[in-house]
């Protein structure tokens, strides 16, 4: 899959926030006032782990299971209404 | 999953919906991915094998990745699944939601790095990843599982950071005679301390004042104060746990009551023997309904599941009185040791009602000094502060904050009522609401 352009990977069954905290502890997102937040619970209460997956903002990626050549994106900041990622 | 085939086995067809890709629940958690492999998990584990093969029986449909969001009376159930929402009707419903960890908020709980307890468990489940010199921090029987499981895998804690105290144990002894009714579950527990000395693990007890900062290295600085000295943990895993609480967001949505437990520290619906509710044709079984773990939920399922026979007229009531006689008796077994857990590994106030600035909502980055501020102003319950300072109006709907909330109110003197739960009780997108026509009832 690719995180923000360069490739990572999961192992089959893995979710996507799996991978993504495999591939880097560092933040998956910034909140409204810009503060760094990464995946918390991995149960899908928190809804920290929220990334842009394969076009579609906002999903929970401790509650998605990684594909094969998935596209995801760490959200910065407040989201847009059309769902783009704020750059 | 007992509940179930239960029902399934008595001659029903039965719909499971579930949220996680794969039958197993939060303990069986991903069985099928990890059968046979993982020995870390522990041998307790491998009992998930009779309930997920319980459900592969004709008369179960199962769907996962299946998120419940909406409940009618008249048991029209509302999930979503693929990003298509979709309607399914039944004269009977349980729900068996289970429990989600109780929020730890202190200073710096917001960074990258600090987790709950339990996230650590799910990676181990679901992906294998093992989380590298982690300081565990809270207190419950799931940290000693967790730090057990994690010593089992070759990645021991770097440290065991403990808020219960030696008053807190010795104020829970007064129930060890009932406890000894599960004593399986008692040497269980107190052979997983002996793995953490065994394993050199450094343990420190009766920890408060928890503020963590990252320091330049991208590292997670965690400081506590413990036998009167400030101590500083240096790790790149902060894992916090104060014991787990009812899921209740669906419970509350559809309108069953609810009362705070002031023992177990947490909103329960009221439920009667058999697991029903004062909503008609609603059930509610498993940690849901109040923690009891996992030999209670499997015990409480078998109950409703008897019941939900009963009165669709599949067993007489002498017959259903008759074969609950077995899952009644696990049930007073295995809730025979809570009392006792829920003194020992009470949460401490500083966790159930931060001040300052630690922050409270995550979602919505509110303070505990905003809903003090908020309640000086004149907000005496959950909704007022909610409408003053949008706490619990974030995505996770207050499931991160309606605990701190209450816990804020009370020691403002504020009279705090249980909070209300709406559908969606998930986020869904706008699109996919619009395409819910009645057409696609399954
Ligand atoms: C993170 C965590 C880890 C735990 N680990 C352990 C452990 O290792 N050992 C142990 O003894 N106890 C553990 N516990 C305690 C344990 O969860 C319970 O005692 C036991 O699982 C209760 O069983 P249950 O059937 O009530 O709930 P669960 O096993 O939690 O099952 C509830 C199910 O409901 C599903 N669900 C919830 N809401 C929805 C919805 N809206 N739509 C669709 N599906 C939904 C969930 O996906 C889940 O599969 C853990 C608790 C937590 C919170
Ligand atoms: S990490 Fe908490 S919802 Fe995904």
């Amino acid at each position: 899959m690719t995180l923000d352009g360069a490739p990572i990977e999961a192992l089959p069954g893995d979710t996507v926030a799996a991978a993504v905290l495999a591939h880097s502890g560092k933040a998956f997102r910034t909140t409204a006032h810009e503060t760094p937040r990464a995946a918390y619970c991995m149960m899908g209460v928190c809804f920290e782990c929220l990334l842009e997956i394969d076009g579609k903002a906002n999903v929970q990626g401790c509650m998605t299971v990684a594909e094969d050549g998935m596209v995801v994106r760490r959200q910065n900041g407040l989201r847009r209404l059309n769902g783009d990622t704020d750059e | 999953m007992a509940a179930a085939s239960s029902a399934a086995r008595g001659g029903l067809r039965v719909l499971l919906l579930d949220e996680q890709p794969r039958a197993g629940g939060q303990i069986y958690r991903d069985f099928a991915l990890n059968a046979g492999r993982k020995a870390y998990l522990g041998k307790e584990y491998l009992a998930g094998r009779a309930l997920v093969d319980g459900l592969d029986v004709a008369n179960v449909r199962q769907e996962f990745g299946a998120s419940v969001w909406r409940l009618e009376p008249g048991s029209r159930v509302v999930w979503s699944q693929d990003g298509v929402s979709r309607v399914s009707t039944a004269p009977h419903v349980l729900l068996a939601g289970g429990a989600q960890e109780r929020p730890t908020p202190f200073p710096g709980w917001t960074l990258p790095g600090v987790m709950s307890a339990g996230a650590a468990q799910v990676l181990m489940k679901n992906a294998g990843l093992l989380p590298r010199d982690a300081v565990l921090a809270g207190s419950g029987p799931l940290l000693y599982l967790i730090a057990a499981q994690m010593i089992d895998a070759g990645a021991p804690p770097k440290a065991l950071v403990e808020t219960q105290s030696m008053r807190s144990l010795i104020g829970a002894s007064r129930h060890l005679p009932r406890a000894l009714l599960a004593a399986p579950t008692l040497i269980k527990g107190l052979g997983m301390i002996r793995k953490i000395k065994r394993a050199g693990v450094p343990r420190f007890t009766g920890a408060s004042g928890f503020v963590a900062t990252q320091t330049a290295t991208g590292d997670l600085s965690l400081s506590f104060n413990s036998a009167a000295r400030t101590r500083t943990l240096v790790t790149p895993l902060v894992l916090m746990h104060q014991g787990v609480v009812p899921s209740t967001h669906m419970s509350r949505a559809s309108g069953v009551k609810h009362v705070w437990n002031d023992v177990q520290k947490a909103y329960q619906p009221v439920t009667d023997q058999w697991g029903g509710t004062d909503v008609p044709g609603l059930h509610i079984a498993g940690d849901g309904a109040g923690i009891g773990g996992a030999d209670a939920a499997k015990a409480a399922g078998e109950l409703a599941a008897l019941n939900i026979l009963h009165r669709l007229d599949r067993l007489s009531e002498d017959k259903r009185n008759q074969r609950a006689a077995g899952p009644l008796a696990d049930l007073r077994q295995a809730m025979a040791i809570r009392p006792f857990l829920d003194a020992a590994y009470a949460p401490i106030p500083e966790l159930s009602d931060p001040v300052g600035d630690t922050i409270v909502c995550r979602c919505e980055e509110i303070s505990a000094e905003a809903i003090r501020t908020a309640h000086r102003s004149g907000a005496q319950g959950p909704r007022q502060v909610k409408t003053a300072t949008r706490a619990g109006m974030g995505p996770c709907q207050g499931r991160m904050c309606d605990l701190t909330v209450r816990g804020i109110l009370i020691s403002c003197g504020a009279e705090a009522t249980v909070p209300r739960a709406r559908t969606p009780i998930k986020p869904v997108k706008l699109g996919e609401l619009a395409a819910l026509a009645p057409s696609q009832e399954a």
